[in-house]
Parts: structure tokens; C-alpha cells; sequence
């Protein structure tokens, strides 16, 4: 299983929980599963926009990224420059 | 997806890679040759100006355009009517998202002007003069409304409203009321409180910085070129020409496919050419005169009317152990916007501990709008306000525990398989190369004169990959055109034709990088974020090797033996089992006879990109009559992962390192009473020239990326992340007291002086 670690407003529209194990075969399938187990948060994903680090490395956009039984997972604001 | 995994980078021998040849555009260059963005003229082009807002915050009542519509001359006007309003909608541009309901607004006020400069309308005319008349006919009646420049007083309740439908987002439950905060943001983890309670030394401080311009010597600038049928052509001066071609397509209703852009040599972006200002306007004057116009800001113009980065309220609480372990910490960070949302606060949140490695940390950002223009993109966003603020406060408990600076830093450094604050563990990185590298360096342990005080902080950068094009087309001669799409604002042009001759076994002067246009090449995310050497690097690679592979078939095919009976090594395809060989030049010479043209191409979504820390070390020496601040030794220490082109990696960290001397020292935008700019030039806007700057000694670190074939970080941002800090805590030694106010300029230091008595 995949662990989902949250922080911040999604967190908290997790009712606080941060660690979340779901057992998902790529990045769109985990946060579907969130927002079922967790309602609250679909808003939140659907009008942010977010990276997501996979066991340290981050993807811009990472719909169909693969995850590993033991990924772990972190959803992040995107990241640019200048 | 592709995998460039390296995990023996380290010991890759290279022929080309780290050497420094001569830079491909320096000719051009010095000889006024290269085209830059005002250089293109086309026949019955038009000049096309814009109409500004005179006040920082109204309601506009009216526009009456008719009087310059009908001046001779005049070819076309456009107002807010001219562009669709766009529902919210957000997309990312440099480091920040941008909505496009907020753009329609900040390229033509509609309701209200937010800023001083905020556009309102523009006009094509056949010349300089006669658009220059033509805005002075443009009637436009006001109902002049209260504004706030400073975020406290943007957050107090009662503060004059930007938006009246803002609602601060990351709160819970959602604020009944409208306010200038657009959003609230969270990072970090485990146990304040137990972890200040294990703490000896609590350090906490406020700091303030100021907005300060990415001041490139070049203007935006742009020609803008669209037929009766719809099809357009754009020339600009930009860091990204499909972030440019989306957002014109999406502000003026048109196909992707139907806009060319081309990006013209730069003179200078760091993140302020991330975005559009000129080029919609320059799109829907010409499709409205059916002739070209050419649109240039002014230099007040740039000021007045183009994002500068945040200004910020900081505050930061820091708790260590006698021994210097930090056991907790803590930052509230309050980012300036601009009149729209999307100030750097986020990454900001997320830069300002990743160099520690903590077990109890917390950062609050908020994002808030203030009647200022639209924060842009400035080199490493958000990063070095809040990284300035951290490094302040972890001076200051070196200085109450007596223990060395870097001994500090080292005691808590992040490394490999550190938690960052924002969550993810860190891959490779060189923090405590860079720290002992400053150590070992002479300039730490030379004497110090009177007056004279020496300062050092860290910094970090993300750095990032992303979608990424390039393709390599190999010439009957054998010599080769490298097609890449990101604007070269670095020497990437240098640094990407040395991975294609490395990869390919070729002289590297017959392989020429040339910048495609959006039609020539798929999509390439922009030049930013320190990621065209690392992705575009890492396509250009995949695309040599695919030019290999073609090779070796063609050779197989020449001399009717299996693919694998013949390598690629030093250039050219040989037997393995026999001594047969050919050049590059051979194969491709015979590629029409042999299976016809011999191209290479590749289309990526890098991922991958290691994060770049650096150590820098300042000393200066403060006038006591004056408060003057000069630097007298600079020395600038960073991990590169590998260095392609050393010259340029150099170059980027001396240029980053001025920039920051000129954040810390001088430059502050001044505004008047009524919210206007009264220093929107370079005589009044003071940037470090080189009388100002010592030489900036380099020191490159490689600690390399394995994720990428040639171990290369971006190494462009994080140089202008830790001067602030090295120089805040610099003057601070020399002024005998605590400087937590950017820019410390001279009556600053001298009123800290007289205060410290």
C-alpha cells in the first residue's frame, strides 16, 4: 500500500489525520480514493493544483506516475522558479 | 517515461563536458548582430502604446476612446472590451499558478485599477508620436478609492478592499467576510512545544524586506503580427514562448496552432519574463488593424507596471540545545502579492528550514494583495526572503552560543534522507560539502580590518524538470543541428551542444543549438526554475542516443552484419568481431542510400531534478559617519552535481550573488502618499554596478544528481538565496547590532547604529 502523507488544509479536511494508507496503482488513482474516504478534501484537489513528491522525488504533473507497494507519497504546492 | 538513472555518474569519464570553449552567441553578441526583442521591424508596422492608471486603487466610471480613434493615424484601439472575461481558472507560470480571470485584469483593468500603471487601454498608430497623442484624447473618469501597500495594513479588518469577492482559502471554515488575504498555508510537522521546551536558547525575530525588481537591462518588448485569416505571428523578448503562445491563445480566444512565437535573444529575465504584459495587447491591436504592431515598455513602464518580487513581513523563532542542536522551529511569513493573488509564499514556506534537518518545525505563510503591480517570478521565488530571515536568526544564536557559524550549520545540515519541512526526503546533496568547502577556504580565516565584519549563510533550492522537447538532425556533412526549445538565458545553447557532442563522440563545433520557435517543436515548459540544463540536458541526451542507435542500424545495414556486432565508441560505429569502422561523418554522408535522414528526438516530462545548496561568505566594511555598506571580499560556494560548462556555472553564481547584494543593500521601490512610484528608473532604483562589487571568487561542488546522465543540478537560482543573510549578518558584526531590515541602506544602518549607542 501506497502512504499518503498529508499536511496543511488537506489535513485538516482529513479530520487531522495525516498518514493515509490506500492501495492505488498510480498517482490519479490515489488522490480518487482520498477524496472517496474523504469527502471534504475533493474540493480541495480538484481547484489546487499540486506536485506530488514519490518517495522524495517530485513530479509536476504526475497524473499516471506508478507507485510502488511502499511509496510514500507527498502532495505539495507546484514548484517553478524564476 | 524515461529513466537516465546514473547511479555511476561520479565516475564517468568525459572529453567535452567540464571543459569552458567558447560561448556559440558571444559573436553575435559583442557585434550588435543578435537579434534582441526590439531589433525586428517588419514593413507597415505599427507602434502601439498603453494607457496607464494614473492612481493606485479606483473605480473606473468610464472610457472614451472615441477622440483617438479618430485621430489620424491612429489604427486601432482596444480597452477591456476587446478580451473575453475569462471564468477562474488556474494554470502554473514560473514558480506561482496563474488564474486567467485574474490575467484578463491585469493585462486591461476592467472594474477597478489596482496599481499605479495598471493598464486601461492601448493604441496602434502608424508612429511613436502620433500613439503618444492618441492616449493623451483617451477620456477616462475615476472615483479615486483608499489603498494599502504594506501587508499588516492589508490585513487589518477595515482595510481598503482589492477584490470584493476574496475569500481566504486554507482556512477552515471558510471567512464570512471578503478580505486582502487570499490564502493560508501550512508546513511542517512534530511537536512545537515539547521541542521549545527541550530548548536552552530561543532566538526570535522580526524582519521586513522590500519589493525589489528582477532589474533586467532589457525592456518586454514585442511585435505582434495577424492576418485576415486568423494566423499570427509573435516576436518577443520572453522566457518561455509556449507559456506566451497559451496564454494569448487562451486571452484572445485562439488555437494554439494558429500562433507562432518566436523568442528573440534576451537581455535578462530571472523569472520577471514568465509572463505577459505586452503581447496580448500587441495580438488584439493588430488583428483589429490587420498591420503588425510593435509594443515596447519604457524603463519607468517596467517599474511601474511589471511584477517585481514580494516584499514580506517574517518572523522567526528558533530553539536550540547549549550545543547548538535546534530542537524547534517556527516562521510566520506574510508575502506581499501585488494587486492579484499568487505571491511566492508557498515555496517560500517550503525553502525556509530545508537546510536543517529538524524533528519539530512549523511555517505559516499567507499570500496578500496590495494596491503594488503583480509580483513576478524573481530567482528562486519566495526562497530568499524567508531563507534571509532564518539565517539572521541562526547567526545570532552562533554568536550567543560562541560557537562557529558553519560548526553550527554543520551540526544540523541536511543530507540524504532528511525529512524537508514541506514533507519528502532529500536525495544526494552537497549542504556539507559547501559548508566544509567554506571552512577550508582562506577567505574565512583572513583577518578583518576595523569596521569591518564578516557574515555567512546557506541556502537551497528546489530545482525543477518538466516537459521538455529537443531534437537533433544530422546534416549530410555530418554536422548537426541541436533544436531545443527553451530561451537561452544562460548558455544553455553552450552547455546543450556539449551533452550532444559528449553523447555522440563528435567535435562539439559541429554540433549548433539553434531556439525553436512553438511551431517547430513540441511543448517546452520555460526557461526557469534552474531546469533547462538538467531537461533539456537530459532530452538532448536521449535524443543523441536515439541518433546512435540509427547509426549503428545504418552501419549494420552497410555492412550486412547483425545490430549487435556493431558499438558506438568515439564517434563512429565499429565491428566487434571484425575491423570495420566509420565515422559519423561516413554514415551520414550515405544516410539517403542507407534508409534516408538521420534524426534523433525526444519528448520528456524530466523528473528527477536535484535540489542545489549553497554556502556563501561576505565580509564588509561599514562607514561609521555614514552607514555605508561596501563589500570588500565575496566568496560564492555551491554544488553544481556536475558542472557542464564551469565558466557559466561560475557566472550564474557571481550574478546571483550581485543581485543579492543589491536586495540587501539598495534596492527598495519608494512610494509616495497616494500610492505612486517616485524612483521608477535606474538613476533612483540603485542596482550594484561593478564599481560596486568586489570579485566574486566561485567555488563549484559536485555532489551529482544520479537521476540525470551527466549528474547535473540546475544551478541558476539558488545563488541569489543565501547573500542576504551572509550580508545582513555581515553588517550586523561590523555595526555591532542586530540589522532585521532589507535594504540596509545607509541611513538604515546608521539610524541602527545610532540606536545600538
Amino acid at each position: 500500500m501506497a502512504r499518503l502523507i498529508l499536511s496543511g488544509m488537506l489535513k485538516q479536511l482529513a479530520h487531522g489525520v495525516a498518514e493515509h494508507d490506500i492501495e492505488a496503482r498510480d498517482v490519479r488513482h490515489l488522490l480518487r480514493q482520498l477524496a472517496e474516504r474523504h469527502p471534504a478534501t475533493q474540493p480541495y484537489l480538484a481547484e489546487e493544483a499540486f506536485a506530488v513528491a514519490i518517495d522524495g522525488e517530485i513530479h509536476q504533473d504526475a497524473w499516471l506516475q506508478p507507485l510502488e507497494p511502499h511509496s510514500e507519497v507527498h502532495l505539495i504546492p507546484p514548484i517553478g522558479g524564476g | 517515461m524515461n529513466d537516465m538513472t546514473q547511479p555511476n555518474v561520479a565516475q564517468k569519464q568525459m572529453k567535452i563536458v567540464g571543459t569552458r570553449p567558447a560561448r556559440p552567441d558571444g559573436m553575435d553578441k559583442v557585434t550588435g548582430r543578435a537579434k534582441f526583442g526590439a531589433d525586428m521591424k517588419v514593413p507597415n508596422m505599427l507602434i502601439g502604446k498603453v494607457l496607464r492608471s494614473p492612481h493606485a486603487h479606483a473605480r473606473i466610471l468610464s472610457i472614451d476612446t472615441s477622440k483617438a480613434r479618430a485621430l489620424k493615424g491612429v489604427k486601432a484601439v482596444v480597452t477591456s472590451a476587446d478580451f473575453d472575461d475569462l471564468p477562474s481558472e488556474f494554470i502554473p507560470a514560473g514558480e506561482m499558478m496563474v488564474n486567467f480571470r485574474d490575467m484578463t485584469r491585469s493585462i486591461m483593468a476592467r472594474e477597478k485599477v489596482l496599481f499605479e500603471g495598471h493598464p486601461l487601454a492601448a493604441v496602434a498608430a502608424i508612429s511613436d508620436a502620433i500613439a503618444s497623442e492618441a492616449l493623451t484624447l483617451i477620456d477616462v473618469r475615476y472615483e479615486v478609492l483608499p489603498h494599502v501597500m504594506d501587508v499588516n495594513d492589508a490585513m487589518r479588518p477595515g482595510a481598503p478592499l482589492l477584490h470584493e469577492d476574496m475569500y481566504t482559502i486554507g482556512v477552515e471554515p471558510k471567512p464570512a467576510k471578503p478580505s486582502n488575504v487570499t490564502k493560508r498555508v501550512e508546513f511542517g510537522f512534530g511537536d512545537l512545544d515539547a521541542g521549545f521546551a527541550k530548548a536552552d536558547l530561543i532566538v526570535e525575530r522580526d524582519f521586513l524586506t522590500r519589493p525589489v525588481h528582477q532589474g533586467y537591462i532589457e525592456p518586454h518588448t514585442c511585435l505582434a503580427s495577424v492576418s485576415e485569416d486568423g494566423q499570427a505571428e509573435l516576436w518577443v523578448t520572453t522566457q518561455g514562448q509556449y507559456i506566451v503562445r497559451a496564454f494569448c491563445a487562451k486571452l484572445l480566444g485562439m488555437e494554439v496552432s494558429k500562433l507562432r512565437v518566436t523568442a528573440s535573444e534576451i537581455g535578462g529575465g530571472f523569472g520577471g519574463k514568465t509572463v505577459v504584459y505586452l503581447e496580448p495587447l500587441a495580438l488584439a491591436l493588430s488583428r483589429k488593424a490587420c498591420q503588425p504592431v510593435k509594443m515596447t515598455m519604457s524603463r519607468t513602464e517596467v517599474f511601474r507596471a511589471s511584477g517585481p518580487t514580494s516584499g514580506a513581513r517574517i518572523w522567526v523563532k528558533i530553539g536550540v540545545t547549549k550545543d547548538g542542536k535546534i530542537t524547534a522551529a517556527d516562521a510566520l511569513l506574510k508575502y506581499q502579492a501585488g494587486a492579484f493573488q499568487g505571491s511566492p509564499v508557498q515555496p517560500g514556506a517550503m525553502c525556509a528550514f530545508a537546510p536543517y534537518a529538524l524533528e519539530n518545525v512549523r511555517v505559516i505563510g499567507y499570500d496578500v494583495v496590495v494596491n503594488r503591480s503583480k509580483v513576478a517570478a524573481y530567482r528562486a521565488p519566495g526562497g530568499p526572503i524567508s531563507e534571509y530571515a532564518v539565517e539572521s536568526v541562526m547567526d545570532e544564536i552562533a554568536l550567543k552560543l560562541k560557537m562557529d557559524p558553519i560548526e553550527l550549520r554543520l551540526k544540523n545540515a541536511a543530507k540524504e534522507g532528511t525529512k524537508t519541512p514541506y514533507g519528502p526526503k532529500l536525495g544526494p546533496v552537497g549542504l556539507i560539502q559547501t559548508l566544509e568547502a567554506a571552512r577550508a577556504h582562506p577567505h574565512y580565516s583572513a583577518p578583518l580590518k576595523a569596521n569591518q565584519g564578516r557574515g555567512l549563510a546557506s541556502g537551497f533550492w528546489f530545482n525543477i524538470g518538466g516537459e521538455t522537447c529537443a531534437s537533433l538532425n544530422v546534416g549530410e556533412d555530418g554536422t548537426i543541428s541541436l533544436l531545443t526549445g527553451c530561451p537561452d538565458i544562460g548558455g544553455s545553447r553552450a552547455s546543450l551542444s556539449m551533452m550532444a557532442a559528449e553523447e555522440l563522440g563528435v567535435p562539439l563545433d559541429s554540433v549548433r543549438a539553434v531556439i525553436a520557435d512553438t511551431s517547430a517543436l513540441g511543448y517546452n515548459f520555460l526557461t526557469g526554475g534552474s531546469r533547462v540544463t538538467f531537461s533539456s540536458g537530459m532530452a538532448v541526451v536521449e535524443a543523441a542516443r536515439e541518433v546512435i542507435q540509427v547509426m549503428r542500424t545504418r552501419a549494420a545495414k552497410i555492412w550486412e552484419v547483425p545490430l549487435d556486432d556493431v558499438e558506438w565508441v568515439d564517434g563512429g560505429a565499429h565491428q566487434v568481431s571484425g575491423d570495420k569502422s566509420l565515422p559519423f561523418a561516413e554514415i551520414a554522408k550515405t544516410a539517403g542510400k542507407t534508409g534516408g535522414p538521420i534524426i534523433g528526438n525526444a519528448a520528456i516530462n524530466a523528473t528527477g531534478a536535484g535540489p542545489s545548496f549553497a554556502t556563501h561568505i561576505v565580509d564588509v566594511e561599514v562607514d561609521p559617519d555614514t552607514g555605508k555598506v561596501s563589500v570588500v571580499r565575496y566568496t560564492a560556494i555551491q554544488d553544481a552535481g556536475r558542472a557542464i560548462h564551469p565558466s557559466y556555472v561560475e557566472g550564474q553564481m557571481q550574478g546571483g550573488a550581485v543581485q543579492g547584494i543589491g536586495w540587501a543593500l539598495n534596492e527598495e521601490y519608494i512610494y509616495n502618499s497616494a500610492g505612486k512610484l517616485e524612483n521608477p528608473g535606474f538613476l533612483d532604483y540603485r542596482i550594484p554596478v561593478c564599481s560596486d562589487v568586489p570579485m566574486i571568487d566561485t567555488v563549484i561542488v559536485e555532489v551529482p544528481n544520479p537521476r540525470h546522465p551527466y549528474g547535473v543540478r540546475g544551478v541558476g537560482e539558488t545563488p541569489i538565496v543565501p547573500p542576504m543573510g551572509a550580508i545582513a549578518n555581515a553588517v550586523s558584526h561590523a555595526a555591532g547590532t542586530r540589522l532585521t531590515e532589507l535594504p540596509m541602506s545607509p541611513p538604515r544602518v546608521l539610524a541602527a547604529m545610532e540606536a545600538r549607542g
